[in-house]
C-alpha cells in the first residue's frame, strides 16, 4: 500500500511545475522514437511467430467436419485483435522498453543527474518521466496495430506454406462476423498497457537508491511489476469490455 | 547570504544532524569540512532543498527556502549553481549541449546567445574545443570544470560544490579550488564547498565550519584553524605527517 500511494504521488507530481509545451514537445518526439521505431523489429519477430503458432494450433484443435476451415481464420483473427496482440506485444514491450527505461532513469538517479535537475529548479519527475509516458502512450497502439497487421498476415502465410487451410478460406475467415469494436478494444488495452509499462517502470527507475547492482535490480522490479499489472489490467479491461463485443 | 538556522536531519530513526547553524557570507568560498560520514553532504543537500531538515530552516537573503511555496522554491533554485562530486553531466548530451542545458529550458535565448554564452563559461574554466565530446569521452578533471560550466551559465547567485577534488590529482585540485575561489570573487556570488581535502581548506577556506557526529564543532577562517585548540578539529586537519610539520613549523 506503502508503495502504491507513492505511485499516485508520483503520477500527481508529473503535473505541477511543468516545463514549456515547445520543450515537452521536443522530449516527446524523442521519447517516441526511442520506445516506439526502435521496437519494431522485434514487435514485428514475435508477430510473425505469434500468428504462424495460433494458426497451426488452431487448425490442429478443429478437426470435425461441422466446423468450416474459415473459422480457424476467425479465431486467428478474434485471439489476435482482441488478446494476443495487445497483451503479448505488452509483455515484449515491458521486457524491451521497460527494462530500459528503469535502467536509463535509475543510472540517472545514482550519478547525480536528477539531482541536478531538481537544484535547476527543474521538476525532475515532469521533465523527464511525463515525455516518457505520453511518448509510449502514442507509440504503443501504432505497435499493437503494427502486431495485429504482421501477426493476422503471418497466420496466413502459414496457412499457405503448411497446408493446414487453403488461402481463400483464411480470407474468407477473417472477414467473418468482424465486430469493429474489437479494433476499440484493443486500442483502449493498448494505451492502457502503454501507461502501465512507462509508469512502472519509470517510478522503479526514479526510485533507485544505491549503486550499479541496485539499477540492474530496478530494471528487473520494473519488468515483473509491468507484466503483473499488465495482465491484472488486461482481466479487469476483459471483465469490463467484453460484453460489449456482445452487444 | 545563507543562513543555516538549527538544522537537524535524520534517516529512518538515526539523526545525523544536530541542530547545525551556519552564515554562508556572499563573495566568499565557504567551506564545510570533516571526515565521511559526519554529515557534511546532508546539510548541503539541506541547503539546496535536495533533503528537507526535520527541523530548523534556510534563508537565501532573507527569503526563507525550506517552508517556502513551490513557486518561491523554484525561484530560488534558479539563482543556484552546484557542482556535483561526480560532475553529474547528462550522459546522453555531449559538453555543448550539457552546459548549454539551463539555458535551454530556463530562458527564452537565442541559440546564437546561448552558443556564444556556452562557448564563454567553457573558456573561462579552461576548455576549448571539447563542445562535440561526449562526457565518457573526457576526463575527470575535465568533467568537474564543465560541471562547473553547466553552474555558472546561468549567472547563479548562490554556488554549491560537493566534494570538487574527490578522485582528482593534486595539480588538477589546485586547478578547480582556484577557479571555484576565482569565480566566487568576480561574480560576487555565495559559495558553499563541501570538502575533506586540507589543501582546499588552507587554499580557498575563506570561512570554515567543521561538522563532527552531526554537530557544528568550530567555525572560523582558514587562518583560526592551526590555532584551534578544539581536539576533533586537530585531529582531522592534521592527520596527515606534512600537515603536522607544517603546523609545528608556524
Amino acid at each position: 500500500m506503502k508503495q502504491l500511494g507513492k505511485f499516485v504521488i508520483f503520477i500527481g507530481q508529473l503535473f505541477v511545475r511543468r516545463e514549456s509545451f515547445r520543450t515537452y514537445m521536443k522530449l516527446v518526439f524523442d521519447e517516441a522514437i526511442k520506445v516506439g521505431y526502435n521496437s519494431i523489429f522485434i514487435v514485428v519477430i514475435v508477430s510473425v511467430f505469434m500468428g504462424a503458432v495460433t494458426t497451426v494450433q488452431t487448425a490442429y484443435n478443429l478437426i470435425s467436419p461441422l466446423i468450416a476451415d474459415p473459422v480457424i481464420a476467425l479465431v486467428v483473427r478474434d485471439m489476435t485483435l482482441i488478446e494476443l496482440a495487445p497483451t503479448i506485444t505488452a509483455i515484449v514491450y515491458a521486457g524491451k522498453v521497460g527494462s530500459n527505461l528503469a535502467g536509463e532513469l535509475g543510472t540517472m538517479r545514482i550519478t547525480e543527474q536528477i539531482d541536478a535537475l531538481e537544484v535547476m529548479g527543474i521538476n525532475a519527475t515532469s521533465y523527464l518521466v511525463l515525455p516518457k509516458i505520453v511518448g509510449s502512450i502514442l507509440m504503443f497502439p501504432l505497435l499493437v496495430i503494427i502486431a495485429a497487421f504482421v501477426s493476422i498476415y503471418g497466420g496466413y502465410v502459414t496457412a499457405l506454406v503448411t497446408g493446414v487451410i487453403s488461402g481463400t478460406d483464411y480470407i474468407i475467415g477473417i472477414q467473418m462476423d468482424f465486430i469493429p469494436f474489437q479494433v476499440i478494444f484493443a486500442m483502449i488495452k493498448a494505451v492502457t498497457f502503454g501507461f502501465i509499462v512507462a509508469s512502472i517502470s519509470a517510478f522503479k527507475g526514479f526510485y533507485t537508491e544505491g549503486g550499479a547492482l541496485e539499477v540492474g535490480k530496478s530494471s528487473t522490479n520494473a519488468v515483473t511489476s509491468s507484466c503483473i499489472a499488465i495482465l491484472a489490467a488486461d482481466f479487469l479491461l476483459a471483465y469490463l469490455l467484453a460484453p460489449l463485443l456482445t452487444l | 547570504m545563507i543562513e543555516a538556522n538549527n538544522i537537524s536531519k535524520s534517516f529512518d530513526g538515526k539523526q545525523v544532524l544536530f541542530d547545525v547553524s551556519a552564515v554562508f557570507q556572499k563573495g566568499k568560498t565557504n567551506l564545510i569540512i570533516g571526515a565521511s560520514g559526519t554529515g557534511k553532504s546532508v546539510l548541503l543537500k539541506c541547503i539546496v532543498g535536495l533533503s528537507h531538515p526535520d527541523e530548523g530552516s534556510v534563508y537565501f537573503d532573507k527569503r526563507d527556502f525550506t517552508h517556502a511555496n513551490k513557486e518561491l522554491q523554484t525561484e530560488v533554485r534558479r539563482e543556484m549553481g552546484m557542482l556535483f562530486q561526480g560532475g553529474a553531466l547528462f550522459d546522453s548530451t555531449n559538453v555543448e549541449k550539457n552546459v548549454m542545458f539551463p539555458l535551454d529550458v530556463l530562458t527564452k535565448m537565442r541559440y546564437e546567445e546561448k552558443l556564444e554564452r556556452v562557448n564563454f563559461c567553457l573558456e573561462r574554466v579552461g576548455l576549448e574545443n571539447v563542445n562535440k565530446k561526449m562526457p565518457s569521452e573526457i576526463s575527470g578533471g575535465m568533467k568537474k570544470r564543465v560541471g562547473i560550466a553547466r553552474a555558472i551559465v546561468n549567472n547563479p547567485n548562490y554556488l554549491f560544490c560537493d566534494e570538487p577534488n574527490s578522485g582528482l590529482d593534486p595539480q588538477t585540485s589546485i586547478r578547480i579550488d582556484n577557479l571555484i575561489k576565482d569565480i566566487t570573487a568576480e561574480y560576487n556570488i555565495t559559495t558553499v564547498v563541501v570538502s575533506h581535502d586540507m589543501n582546499s581548506v588552507l587554499e580557498i577556506g575563506e570561512t570554515v565550519i567543521f561538522i563532527y557526529q552531526g554537530k557544528k564543532l568550530w567555525e572560523g577562517t582558514r587562518d583560526d584553524i592551526a590555532a584551534s585548540d578544539v581536539r576533533e578539529l586537530n585531529d582531522f586537519v592534521f592527520a596527515s605527517r606534512v600537515m603536522k610539520e607544517l603546523k609545528d613549523s608556524r
